[in-house]
């Protein structure tokens, strides 16, 4: 079947195999390894070609819980749990997940394969900064538990390392303590780049905090912003939100989305918000997940789909090379509906975890011919100041773009080798920045739409 | 509530499962493959659920039905709800070149099910509440080439069920035939999905919704009803030459 995941593009010719359980994962890996490469997919909200192979093992089936120790706050479960799953088990037993992305549909083996951020990086760390260790089916067919103390290496490849060291079949994970599921807001208005860092800065013991950036504003309103912090409020009540979102039914034609209606948003948006109330108490899920409740927004892209970009880049440039990026993305007359700034503390010890310390800055940009070429003008601003591009976004970075800045890459082929020197587990994404090579490919050679 | 699900380990009854689970309900699980009813028990216990007891069985072999249901019955005390998830997609072609097949297909998806009815009633009577929710098909409501034979073991269970609910209705027992349309489920992994195709957690919440409502018939999702009544208007003569 043709699959692509939530940017929609690329697109590939996949077999998508579905097991049930354990045994049958293993069963299907043996019989299908020699067919082509295999990755290991969760709910395909990766937004480029990470999940995208040959043949893609779907975790859609092991979405058990297999235990929970509530005394200890520790959920053990299967890899294609979904968070907002784990998220109902913690509320409903007076706990919370420590670290969530901008969507509850991804699963806990793909938050894993990721190492996901959310907007507590900067106290919380990542998603494996909070795992108790997981079980990895290897390509020899062998399951082994890896964790900060067993399995060290493996464990810290894996961590972050997009699926291409094995399948993860089930991990344990460290719930949290918190006084509320419901967040204080407190919404601070910036008219400039500068005075968003300034607040940011400021606020850095706000135990959640993000900046919705007006990528259009020029001049002197360059990044102007509004920031959201967070905190949990005090509250004995756990209750599990049940929101009722709209849906995308259809996709949406892509002129819809434009630099004028971009622009008009933008702007819009950011006076709307101006003269709203500065601080107010609203449910996780809002807070978490406000586009969640749009079900299927990648539709709003039109049928070429979209490309988020996302990067880091160290605190000391970060003024200087934000600047420069969204002067270049606005002379180029591109609009994003989204771009979300957010401070990240101090990067982990996973070797191809895409946080660092510094700011991280993401654009949505609708697909089009003329987009490329301004994203790898963008990657050089990036690549110049220290930063890189996280790879779950990803879908275009060049092998050099992701050489040069993921420095662990070498330790990560040479463990990869060890384990599986056939290269059964593999992605279009893993083939484009060379960590595994082309030759072994049966299908989707030309899989990529130009 | 206290529940007893037959054929636990199905897609669309671990979907049901899960939403009884999260309401804190009792549940008692029959199912087949013992190392996938275990698994399902220790999910639903983290889900919330009080796992009442589980029992491993074959539903196809009609001879341990009334001892496995007095189990249940025994471990839950009164029963709520029980919902049948029993069943299997037969090779078509297979069934229409061997009667052995055909016979089998209609014992599982059909037979077996009347022999739990048969049971259900008798205990539900003079339990005197309850709701009994079987899961049959849209299939079963007219004979289409590529699958009559799994729609007329359907067939059979829903015209059984609309007797069994008149009988049943001055006992004060609520009787629920849940027709899903094409889902996509372990059932039917070989299939190419389209647009009509629905998941196993929306026909859940569908199930859901009908017991509480009491609903006597329900399309799982409710589009179903439409299309059904679109095919099953259409005169015969021209039905005869319809292949999908």
């Amino acid at each position: 079947m043709i699959l692509d995941s939530w940017g929609r593009y690329p697109q590939a010719i996949a077999t998508v195999l579905e097991p049930l359980d354990g045994p049958a994962l293993r069963r299907l890996l043996k019989a299908h390894a020699s067919e082509g490469k295999i990755i290991p997919r969760g709910a395909g909200r990766s937004y480029g070609d990470s999940a995208l192979a040959d043949l893609v093992m779907s975790s859609r089936f092991l979405d058990s819980f297999l235990s929970l120790d509530s005394d200890n706050g520790i959920i053990h479960c299967g890899a294609g749990v979904s968070l907002d799953a784990v998220l109902r088990i913690a509320i409903l037993n007076q706990l919370f997940v420590p670290v969530l992305p901008g969507s509850k549909f991804v699963t806990v083996g793909g938050a894993i394969a990721a190492d996901v951020h959310g907007k507590n990086h900067h106290i919380a760390g990542s998603f494996c900064d909070h795992l108790v260790g997981f079980n990895l089916l290897l390509s020899s067919g062998e399951a082994v538990y890896c964790s900060e103390s067993e399995n060290t290496d493996l464990f810290h490849a894996s961590c972050g390392g997009m699926g291409l060291t094995g399948i993860i079949l089930d991990a344990k994970l460290k719930l949290q303590n918190v006084p509320g599921v419901f967040i204080n807001r407190q919404s601070i208005v910036s008219e400039n780049l500068v005075s968003t860092f300034e607040i940011l800065e400021e606020n850095n013991t706000s135990t959640y905090s993000v900046a919705w950036l007006d990528c259009l504003a020029q001049g002197e309103s360059l990044g102007r912003s509004i920031i959201f912090l967070g905190n949990h409020a005090s509250n004995p009540k756990f209750e599990i939100n049940i929101r009722r979102g709209i849906n995308v039914p259809a996709t949406t034609p892509s002129f819809l989305l434009n630099k004028y209606s971009m622009s008009l948003f933008n702007s819009s948006y950011f006076n709307f918000k101006k003269l709203l109330h500065k601080s107010d108490t609203v449910d996780y899920d809002s807070y978490f997940f406000p586009l969640d409740n749009i079900g299927n927004w990648n539709r709003l892209y039109g049928r070429n789909g979209f490309l988020q970009y996302q990067f880091v880049v160290p605190s000391e440039t970060a003024l200087k090379s934000i600047t420069e990026v969204l002067e270049k993305v606005s002379a180029a007359g591109k609009g994003s509906f989204l771009s979300v700034l957010k401070k990240f503390g101090k990067a982990n010890k996973n070797w191809l975890s895409f946080p660092q310390e510094g700011y991280t800055l993401t654009l949505d940009f609708k697909r089009e011919k003329s987009l490329f070429p301004l994203l790898d003008k963008l990657d050089e601003i990036i690549l110049k100041h220290g930063g890189r591009l996280y790879l779950a976004k990803d879908a275009r970075m060049a092998e050099s773009t992701f050489k040069q800045s993921y420095p662990n890459w070498e330790k990560f082929l040479e463990l990869k080798k060890s384990i599986d020197p056939e290269n059964i587990f593999g992605s279009l994404q893993s083939d484009r920045i060379g960590l595994t090579g082309e030759k072994d490919r049966k299908k989707n050679k030309d899989g990529k739409k130009a | 509530m206290k529940i007893l699900i037959i054929g636990a380990t199905s897609a669309i009854a671990k979907a049901t499962a899960r939403l009884y689970a999260e309401t804190g309900a009792e549940l008692f699980l029959i199912a087949r493959n013992e190392a996938r009813l275990e698994q399902l028990v220790a999910d639903l216990d983290v889900r919330g659920a009080k796992i009442s007891g589980h029992l491993s069985l074959d539903i196809s072999k009609t001879i341990g039905h009334k001892k496995a249901l007095e189990t249940a019955l025994k471990s839950l005390e009164k029963i709520d709800l029980a919902l049948i998830c029993h069943g299997d997609l037969p090779d078509q072609t297979a069934c229409e070149n061997s009667f052995k097949m055909a016979q089998k297909a209609i014992n599982v998806n059909g037979l077996s099910t009347i022999s739990l009815l048969t049971i259900f009633a008798d205990t539900f009577k003079s339990q005197g509440f309850g709701s009994i929710a079987v899961i049959t098909s849209v299939a079963g409501d007219r004979g289409r080439q590529p699958n009559f034979v799994y729609g007329a073991s359907k067939a059979l269970v829903s015209t059984y069920l609309q007797g069994l609910r008149g009988v049943l209705l001055p006992h004060g027992v609520h009787v629920l035939d849940i027709k899903p349309g094409l889902v996509d489920s372990p059932m039917t992994a070989e299939f190419e999905k389209g647009p009509l195709w629905s998941s196993p957690e929306l026909v859940a919440k569908s199930i859901v919704k009908g017991v509480s409502k009491k609903r006597l018939v329900i399309y799982a999702p409710g589009y179903w009803r439409l299309i059904m009544m679109v095919v099953v208007s259409i005169p015969e003569i021209i039905f005869q030459r319809l292949k999908f």
